[in-house]
């Protein structure tokens, strides 16, 4: 089956979706490496070595990318739900939804690159 | 000028998968799709099963998947679309034949939210029934609807489970609701709040640029949301 070409609501839509998986799988990983302490330290040491490895600090800026555009799109829908004369700018209010997310994302990327790439402490 | 058409063909008797077919036809460049698809089928292939009735726009019968996109095929000139131009019967209901679905659990969900004006107080003798140019303003927008089953056939919620009432029922109920003559909105809560009521609108939009009639279809599940929500709905007590 080929996609629907549906426009920006379609693709904002599949974006939570995807963004709102992403981060439950992150949580649940949180969860179990988070529970090694009970294992012992050691166990939990190892784990959080893994994590300051460049390769998971690239992965985090993706975190913050889904959490952020989690949060600004559930917003921008609360916004449509609240008052249905909203929807009349809908896609107005992705693309602000939009400058917004870019004005947070790019600064804290790159700061967020530097540390990984340099071994920056988290 | 020659234009191409792929079309999604499907006859349960024959075929076991639905499978694409390609024409080509000579046409003007104002020609609308649905030409196109009477030529293939008076002068190329006369099993390709289609609905259409008035042909302009009005009956919605011709709803189809066009490009990726649902559209009415007697509204979409030729030349507005990069060849070859696909053709899909909506998805969401069960393919009778080619481009023909079954549209009977569409109107089940038309009925079930009740599209008539309900009225209880005894009917004014030799009169009308008055109602000022700002009520009736309030549900314009859906009195267009066509019922072509565009909206709930580009609806993601629908794609995921039948069940969901869907945009165009939505649609029906609003005109009703928010009428200021009626009086049985509370006899059309059950369905509209119910498990798959308006709560399983995601607002993706989708319905709004299908739809043939430029309703703002999302605005009016919107409104519905706010007078379930706000009890405005519920049997006076």
């Amino acid at each position: 089956m080929r996609l629907y070409k549906g426009g920006v609501g379609q693709a904002s839509w599949a974006l939570h979706r995807l963004t709102g998986i992403g981060v439950l799988f992150f949580l649940f990983t949180h969860i179990a490496d988070t529970a090694l302490i009970m294992v012992g330290p050691e166990w939990y040491n190892k784990i959080i070595a893994i994590y300051q490895m460049p390769l998971f600090g690239i992965s985090e800026i993706f975190l913050f990318a889904a959490v952020l555009f989690h949060s600004l799109n559930g917003l921008r829908i609360v916004i449509i739900d609240f008052w249905p004369e909203a929807t009349v700018h809908h896609k107005l209010l992705f693309k602000g939804m939009m400058g917004i997310f870019l004005a947070v994302f790019i600064p804290v990327a790159w700061i967020m690159l530097g540390h990984a790439l340099h071994g920056g402490a988290h | 000028m020659d234009v191409k058409f792929k079309i999604l063909r499907f006859d349960p008797d024959k075929d076991k998968k639905p499978h694409w077919e390609s024409y080509q036809v000579e046409m003007e460049p104002t020609d609308r799709v649905l030409d196109g698809l009477e030529l293939i089928k008076g002068r190329v292939d006369g099993t390709l099963g289609l609905r259409r009735s008035c042909a302009h726009g009005v009956c919605g019968s011709d709803a189809m998947l066009i490009n990726g996109k649902n559209l009415l095929a007697c509204k979409v000139l030729v030349k507005s679309l990069p060849q070859p131009i696909t053709i899909e019967p909506m998805r969401g209901f069960n393919v009778l034949r080619d481009l023909i679905v079954d549209m009977e659990p569409f109107f089940a969900k038309y009925r079930a939210v009740k599209p008539y004006l309900i009225e209880k107080d005894e009917r004014p003798e030799h009169k009308e029934r008055l109602q000022s140019p700002a009520d009736r303003e309030k549900f314009e927008d859906t009195t267009k609807c066509i019922l072509c089953g565009a909206c709930t056939t580009s609806c993601p919620s629908f794609w995921a489970n039948p069940d969901y009432v869907g945009p165009a029922a939505i649609v029906q109920a609003h005109r009703f609701i928010f009428d200021s003559r009626d009086q049985g909105k509370e006899e059309r809560v059950e369905v509209l709040d119910g498990r798959d009521g308006v709560w399983r609108c995601r607002t993706v939009f989708n319905c709004v640029e299908a739809c043939p009639k430029g309703i703002n279809v999302t605005k009016a599940i919107g409104e519905v949301k706010q007078a379930l929500s706000k009890g405005e709905l519920d049997p006076p007590k």
